[in-house]
């Protein structure tokens, strides 16, 4: 099947200064973030936010990683069994401004999760949600508060993002249907 | 008589009581075998039993069977277990008196043979207790059982563990000439042993039985019939240690029998964890113990030794050191051995496979095939006094007693083809070869496989 | 759906698997874990004892499920340990206890099994007096079957848990010298923890009087065991040079009936011989840690001193067991086919 680069390296890079930006304004600083990346690659997009704010705006915000694997809707129906990796947030969540940070939003049904999972660290001030990528095809009335690049695509496609730390390139592809039928079908 | 003639025409007859080994025909009737040799017509209206390529030889005899009636009859019946012993080729067997009430008086035994001569497939004798209630306290009436038609004694299940009743058991027999056959197991050894002592006993974190439980009680069984000159029969010994004891003190002269059981000739310890996973050299294509461990099947009292005590026993039936080959068919129901291994019944249900087991000696060049006959056989019809005068040999004017089994013919052991009521066999799902093609019992047929050659009337 | 490949996906379905996927729907001993089983293990309760450190420790994980604890013996602690580690991961759970005489009153083990498995039963954990209970279990129900304790055969949690344990003091269990002290012969502890710890590459020494180790440790010539088909492990019945040089001591309860059984001449001359003392832990290495599998005869195999003293990890034992059951829960249960 043909993979299409849709997002380079630069791309990439001035995708998330902007997120970033814009994640400062809204909030009005950065005092009360937390950065809170979902496993595997929202650990290191919300890494680089916070080194990104840190240069413009001088401020250290702290960064947590979060696992939703205990907290899915689709354990039962999966043909594998997820890896569960240990939960980290530095310090309490209470009456803090939670970021979540991924990749790729689609469903909405990790999102759904990741909120559950963070009420059952404390009662957060806000939720909001950044993401690199916003492939469409919700399932739940969530939408990204922060979004990189919106991607229409059909469902039987994939979005492949490839993070320099765990892939050695920064990189977001599209992996395609052979026939353009194929996506009419489904009705983008 | 029952039974019209039968000419069974071109086998291979083995007699090791008469030293017959040669092709030919046997012709039965009235009940007797009247005619061996070749080239023997039939009169008219004969049956005739093609049995090129097959063995013919007279009816096994087992020493050591459980029939479990009076008392246990959900777990077999005589009906049943006769039934059982004509589709293994066994037309006389030997029942063990721990029934509910236990064979202790002639009454019992009376209630045995009644039982077995109504509902019996084949020839039942059965074995009187060697004391009341097999509580090893106080001798049983032994004469009276023995006029009433039994034909040796033993607690069977149970050994006789006080020295001074054995000893004056021993002494007492004396005036009935009938052979002691003693269970041998210290107790004290043994307790809460439920297989063999040794690696797997450790892997499975299941308590284990010494073999010297079965040596320590051989030899006092071996220093008691010395210090009384009586017959003492030695039942399933299982260990290496046990073949020694006994050969010795046939070199000197004591008046010592034994048996061995088909699955201790031919199954070790290692059985409890699983047939398939023994059959391939411990690999079960994953780690730790295959899922059919733990296997009740081989559950047996004594338990399923080494390759060392495999060899000897093997070894010991070929030298004559072991007399007879007995089955300890010891049938349970279902629900008596699928449970927890600890808490399941011992034994085995033997007498179907034990000439398919058997036979695997003989195909591996480890016996010779007429060696087992003789094992089942002309052996154990030695032992067992006038009572089985005839039995064991293909004579002119004896009981027409024959077994006609197929050397080459392989079989799966199907739960589903078992006969006897007990299907706690380890041989399950196992291929053997040599199989019982037909029974004959005082010249009738109790049991045809499926493929014989017969013709003629009915 | 298309199989995955490549090592990027949306999260909404499966993150790329970093590890080897969980194969076994049983828990039935650790003796068919392999490395990475064992690891995985390890890394999912990594995730579980943050969970347990949270003021709220509750996820949603096996909401629906039905777990069952039927112990044929009585348990406090590993019950204890189950129960919590099932309603943790939002599962419900139903105690069985099946005393010694419904037993004997004529309630099979597998009846008993079959009714649970009618009932709904997801999994069902496993404590009995007879050893291989749980294989036997295993072949008569689909629910799948966790051993928290079988005869004197395996307690393969407990084992994790131990050995998970070791993991928090050294960095690594291999090169470890680990010695049992005590009644192997009866410790289902120790046979599991032997599979366990060799498979991790730690070096395990048996230590006890020859009356109390089992017939197969201490022989070399059964074939299998050069086929690697049982462990590895040195046998010492001398205290001092088995604790020599070592960096983990493990000593086993001694129940008082070995004596009455004729195993030892009197719990006073075992206490002399074998009792994990002070002076005999100087023996040990720097660093070195005192485990305990629980529960403890304080003053038979383990002075108080030793029990309580810097040197002991035995609470953190017990914390760590929750984490522990509640990984397996997730694994054997826990979705996935």
């Amino acid at each position: 099947m043909p993979e299409k680069i849709i997002a380079t390296s630069d791309d990439i890079r001035r995708a998330l200064v902007r997120v970033a930006h814009e994640i400062v304004e809204r909030n009005r600083g950065a005092e009360k973030l937390i950065l809170v990346g979902m496993h595997t690659r929202g650990v290191p997009l919300a890494k680089r936010l916070a080194e990104i704010i840190q240069s413009f705006e001088n401020v250290s915000v702290p960064v947590g990683e979060l696992d939703i694997g205990l907290y899915r809707d689709d354990l039962s129906t999966l043909p594998l069994k997820p890896v569960i990796h240990r939960t980290k947030i530095p310090i309490d969540v209470t009456d803090r401004r939670i970021i979540l940070v991924d990749d790729v939003l689609y469903t909405g049904r990790s999102m759904r999760a990741a909120m559950d999972a963070v009420f059952d660290l404390g009662r957060p001030e806000k939720i909001q949600l950044a993401v690199l990528v916003d492939r469409g095809h919700r399932e739940l009335p969530i939408r990204a508060d922060y979004v990189g690049k919106n991607v229409p695509t059909s469902r039987l496609e994939e979005i492949r993002v490839y993070m320099k730390e765990l892939d050695g390139r920064d990189e977001v592809s599209l992996i395609g249907v052979s026939s353009p039928g194929d996506v009419s079908l489904k009705g983008v | 008589m029952k039974a019209e003639p039968l000419l069974i025409r071109g086998g291979r007859t083995i007699d090791p009581s008469s030293k017959l080994d040669d092709i030919g025909d046997i012709l039965l009737q009235g009940g007797k075998v009247v005619g061996v040799g070749s080239g023997i017509t039939a009169p008219e209206y004969s049956t005739v039993i093609e049995a090129a390529g097959l063995v013919i030889c007279p009816g096994f005899i087992d020493l050591h069977c459980h029939l479990r009636e009076p008392g246990y009859e959900h777990k077999e019946t005589v009906a049943s277990g006769t039934r059982a012993a004509a589709k293994g080729g066994f037309t006389t067997v030997c029942c063990m008196p721990n029934t509910n009430p236990p064979l202790d008086s002639a009454a019992t035994i009376e209630y045995v043979l009644a039982k077995s001569r109504a509902e019996g497939l084949v020839r039942v004798l059965p074995v009187g207790c060697i004391t009341k209630g097999r509580q090893g306290k106080e001798l049983a009436e032994m004469a009276e059982m023995a006029r009433a038609g039994a034909v040796a004694f033993s607690d069977d299940g149970e050994p006789v563990l006080d020295s001074r009743i054995m000893r004056h058991a021993l002494e007492y027999s004396l005036s009935f000439g009938l052979p002691l056959v003693d269970h041998c197991e210290d107790k004290a050894l043994s307790a809460g042993g439920v297989m063999n002592e040794g690696w797997v006993s450790n892997r499975l974190g299941l308590g284990g039985i010494p073999a010297a439980a079965e040596e320590n009680m051989v030899a006092r069984d071996i220093s008691l019939a010395q210090q009384t000159g009586a017959r003492i029969h030695i039942a399933h010994v299982s260990t290496a240690g046990s073949v020694e004891l006994i050969r010795r003190a046939k070199e000197k002269g004591v008046r010592i029998t034994a048996e061995v059981t088909p699955h201790h000739l031919t199954l070790a310890e290692d059985r409890v964890m699983g047939r398939e996973f023994v059959a391939a050299g411990y690999s079960c294509g994953a780690r730790g113990l295959p899922s059919d461990s733990y296997d009740t099947d081989a559950k047996v009292n004594p338990p399923l030794r080494t390759a060392a005590d495999i060899e000897a026993l093997v070894e010991a039936v070929g030298d004559g050191t072991i007399d007879a080959i007995a089955t300890d068919h010891a049938p349970h129901a279902w629900e008596d051995k699928v449970c927890e291994f600890g808490l399941a019944a011992v034994g085995i249900s033997g007498l179907e496979t034990a000439l398919g087991a058997l036979m695997g000696l003989v195909s591996r060049g480890d016996l010779e095939l007429n060696t087992l006959v003789s094992k089942l056989t002309a052996g154990p019809s030695g032992l067992l006094g006038s009572r089985a005068k005839g039995l064991g040999s293909l004579v002119e004017g004896f009981a027409a007693d024959i077994v006609i089994f197929d050397p080459e013919a392989e079989w799966v052991v199907q739960e589903q083809d078992i006969v006897s009521k007990g299907k706690n066999t380890p041989f399950k799902g196992a291929t053997l070869r040599g199989k019982v093609m037909a029974t004959i019992f005082e010249g009738g047929l109790v049991y045809r496989a499926d493929g014989l050659k017969v013709r003629g009337a009915k | 759906m298309a199989q995955r490949k490549g090592n990027a996906t949306e999260s909404q379905t499966i993150e790329q698997m970093d590890t080897p996927a969980w194969q076994h729907r049983h828990v039935l001993d650790v003796d068919c874990l392999s490395r990475d089983d064992i690891r995985l293990v390890f890394q999912t309760t990594d995730a579980m004892m943050e969970v347990l450190s949270r003021e709220v420790r509750r996820v949603p994980t096996l909401r629906g499920k039905t777990i069952v604890t039927l112990f044929y013996e009585p348990s406090t602690r590993t019950r204890a340990s189950f129960e919590m580690a099932a309603k943790n991961l939002s599962a419900d759970v139903v105690s069985f206890a099946a005393s010694g005489s419904s037993v004997e009153k004529g309630e099979s083990f597998i009846d008993t099994l079959r009714t649970l498995q009618a009932l709904g039963a997801d999994a069902i954990i496993i404590r009995h007096k007879q050893s291989g209970a749980p294989y036997v279990a295993a072949r008569h129900v689909s629910a799948s079957i966790l051993n928290a304790g079988d005869g004197w055969h395996a307690h393969p949690s407990q084992s994790l848990l131990d050995m998970y344990t070791l993991r928090r003091h050294f960095p690594d269990l291999q090169g470890l010298r680990i010695v049992m002290l005590g009644d192997v012969l009866h410790s289902r502890v120790a046979r599991s923890n032997i599979w366990g710890m060799t498979t991790m590459g730690a070096q395990v020494v048996l230590c006890c009087p020859p009356t109390l180790l089992p017939d197969v440790f201490s022989r070399s010539d059964h074939g299998p065991v050069t086929s690697g088909y049982l462990p590895e492990v040195t046998i010492e019945t001398d205290v001092e040079k088995a604790l020599d040089g070592a960096d983990v001591v493990m000593p086993l309860r001694l129940q008082t009936e070995r004596q009455e059984a004729g195993l030892l001449p009197s719990v006073r001359e075992y206490v002399e011989r074998y009792q994990l003392t002070v002076a005999r832990l100087r023996l040990l290495r720097k660093h070195s840690v005192v485990m305990h599998p629980g529960p403890m005869n304080e003053g038979v195999e383990i002075s108080p001193e030793v029990a309580y003293g810097m040197q002991s990890v035995i609470e953190e034992q017990v914390s760590v067991g929750v984490g522990i059951r509640m990984a397996l829960l997730y694994l054997v249960i826990g979705g996935g086919r």
